[in-house]
């Protein structure tokens, strides 16, 4: 009798623990090489703790009462206890704060996606870093890390979360026909955007804009075509980009206009890590700079966190290439 | 190679006419997959032949970096992780609420049974349909040949495609409600759509200047 386990939910044998084990290691030296100290938080939070740092608790699927009644999650994101930690615990240190962690998060997942409920994120979150110097240490870390694990095909997809709505705001966009665009823009349906954006009745020039930047990925070039609405966060992007170089990982980024983050608590530059032989992303992160504030001191921050699992993927079709297999 | 080096996943089924002629207006030889009906990957075209409902899933995976397949998938399917990049224009059809010839078919079950029974092959469109006008349904998921439920009894409207509406009629059923336009999409796999952005532009650029 076979007795099952619950969907997006598994088992691991010794041959893969064994990788994903040293895998883990390998990340977790990188990052404790930087000065990343790891931490650990609960599994369960008090889900008000979830939703203070993103309105819908950060997909929280599993949830239960305690003994007093209180509700608890489990954690579905790592970045929002540790902005609750930071707060409780490091009040009133002025000084920068690099962290890291390796923990399982929690989602729910729609029926039947195959998807995982319960993955193991191993991430860094750097505390008091404004803009891009932050930015890149973080970029360049979460790359350099990838090249220990032994990938050589990756890259960063980099974007900015708040460049779609600096767009629709310089549009004159009324505010409730935002989030409409917004929407299909993070539902990746760029049919509907741009028939959204025929409707709304603007300018030529505006609504070439408001077509054309979502789709717009590549090199530094990508950054020339977008005019003056956008000046903040292309200067930021390119200082980043800028300050990669300085780190040797410029090559490998691809500047992607379009990039929207689930999380809504990212307030600036955003990413997502690719590998060609994986058909997700293997992590992604951005600077949450809002996000300690709702907790306690406001301070600027950044992090990023890779999915193990889908890292270990990498790996395995990294070797089958290097032994001549296909990838 | 015609569609420079992307592998693009194309449904075998309505649509798949109408592709093979737009793949050959991009250039591209479809010869070997018209006269292979069973053959499925034709590897030197950078082709995979799918069912449609299958499409999304090929390119979420990465199997496929682009795919076409009609916007009616896409809704029913609405949380695969693709972008929808391009609207292809043919395979023009309706998603609609159809019901049989009657004074208030929908109306009469809601007043006197407190539910109306909608029979689909699109359970999601028409759960979301029923659900964000306010009305409380059953949806009864049937794969084949909708329009005989309401004839039968075993439901008061479908849900279901039209195109010109002939089938409906011959089954004693008129269009009551319009829920969406639905024609050949093209959507990218979210990875391939970053890594291969350059290939991926220029296929969609020489779609639209076809059409």
């Amino acid at each position: 009798m076979i007795h099952p386990v619950p969907p997006g939910t598994r088992d691991v044998l010794p041959d893969e623990m064994r990788e994903l084990r040293d895998l883990s290691t390998r990340l977790h030296a990188v990052f404790e090489g930087a000065g990343y100290g790891e931490v650990w938080t609960p599994a369960i939070e008090y889900e008000d703790v979830l939703r203070r740092g993103d309105e819908s608790a950060a997909g929280a699927g599993f949830r239960l009462f305690d003994d007093r009644g209180h509700v608890l999650a489990l954690r579905s994101d790592p970045t929002i206890p540790i902005a609750r930690l930071v707060a409780n615990r490091y009040a009133g240190v002025p000084a920068s704060l690099r962290l890291c962690y390796f923990a399982h998060a929690y989602r729910s997942v729609e029926r039947g996606s195959g998807q995982a409920r319960e993955f193991l994120q191993g991430g860094i979150e750097l505390i008091g870093i404004a803009g891009p110097p932050g930015d890149a240490e973080v970029i360049a870390l979460v790359l350099g890390a990838l090249s220990e694990a032994g990938l050589s095909r990756h890259r960063v997809g980099l974007g900015d979360g708040m460049l779609y709505r600096s767009l629709l705001a310089a549009a004159d966009v009324p505010e409730d026909e935002r989030r409409p665009l917004l929407e299909s823009l993070w539902r990746r349906d760029l049919v509907r955007l741009e028939a959204q954006v025929d409707r709304l009745g603007l300018s030529p020039a505006a609504r070439e804009l408001l077509v054309t930047v979502p789709a717009l990925r590549g090199g530094p070039e990508v950054l020339d075509r977008v005019d003056g609405s956008l000046a903040g966060a292309v200067e930021n992007l390119r200082e980043c980009h800028e300050l990669l170089r300085e780190r040797r990982v410029d090559d490998r980024v691809i500047f992607d206009l379009g990039l929207l983050r689930e999380l809504s608590y990212y307030t600036g530059t955003i990413f997502e890590v690719y590998d060609p032989a994986v058909a997700f992303a293997l992590g992604g992160g951005g600077r949450y700079d809002d996000l300690l504030g709702r907790f306690g001191e406001a301070r600027p921050a950044c992090g990023a966190g890779l999915d193990v699992q889908r890292v270990h993927l990498a790996q395995l079709a990294e070797e089958s290439q290097a032994s001549g297999g296909t990838a | 190679m015609s569609t420079g080096g992307l592998v693009i996943a194309i449904p075998r089924g309505n649509l798949f006419a109408e592709t093979l002629d737009l793949l050959d207006r991009l250039g591209a030889s479809t010869k070997e997959i018209r006269e292979n009906e069973r053959k499925l990957v034709f590897e030197d075209e950078g082709i995979l032949t799918v069912r449609p409902s299958d499409v999304p899933t090929y390119v979420e995976h990465g199997a496929a970096d682009l795919g076409i397949t009609g916007k009616d998938v896409l809704l029913e399917q609405s949380e695969r992780e693709v972008y929808e990049l391009f609207d292809l224009g043919y395979g023009h059809c309706r998603m609609i609420v159809a019901a049989p010839a009657a004074a208030d078919p929908l109306g009469e079950p809601l007043r006197r049974r407190g539910i109306v029974r909608v029979a689909t092959k699109y359970p999601r469109v028409a759960a979301d349909h029923f659900a964000s006008t306010g009305r409380q349904a059953e949806i009864v998921e049937v794969k084949g040949s909708v329009e005989l439920a309401p004839v039968t009894g075993l439901c008061d409207a479908i849900v279901d495609l039209t195109a010109t509406g002939r089938t409906l009629t011959e089954n004693g059923l008129v269009e009551r409600e319009a829920i969406a336009e639905c024609t050949a999409r093209l959507i990218a796999n979210p990875v391939a759509h970053k890594l291969k952005a350059a290939e991926i532009d220029a296929f969609v650029a020489r779609l639209r200047e076809l059409k």
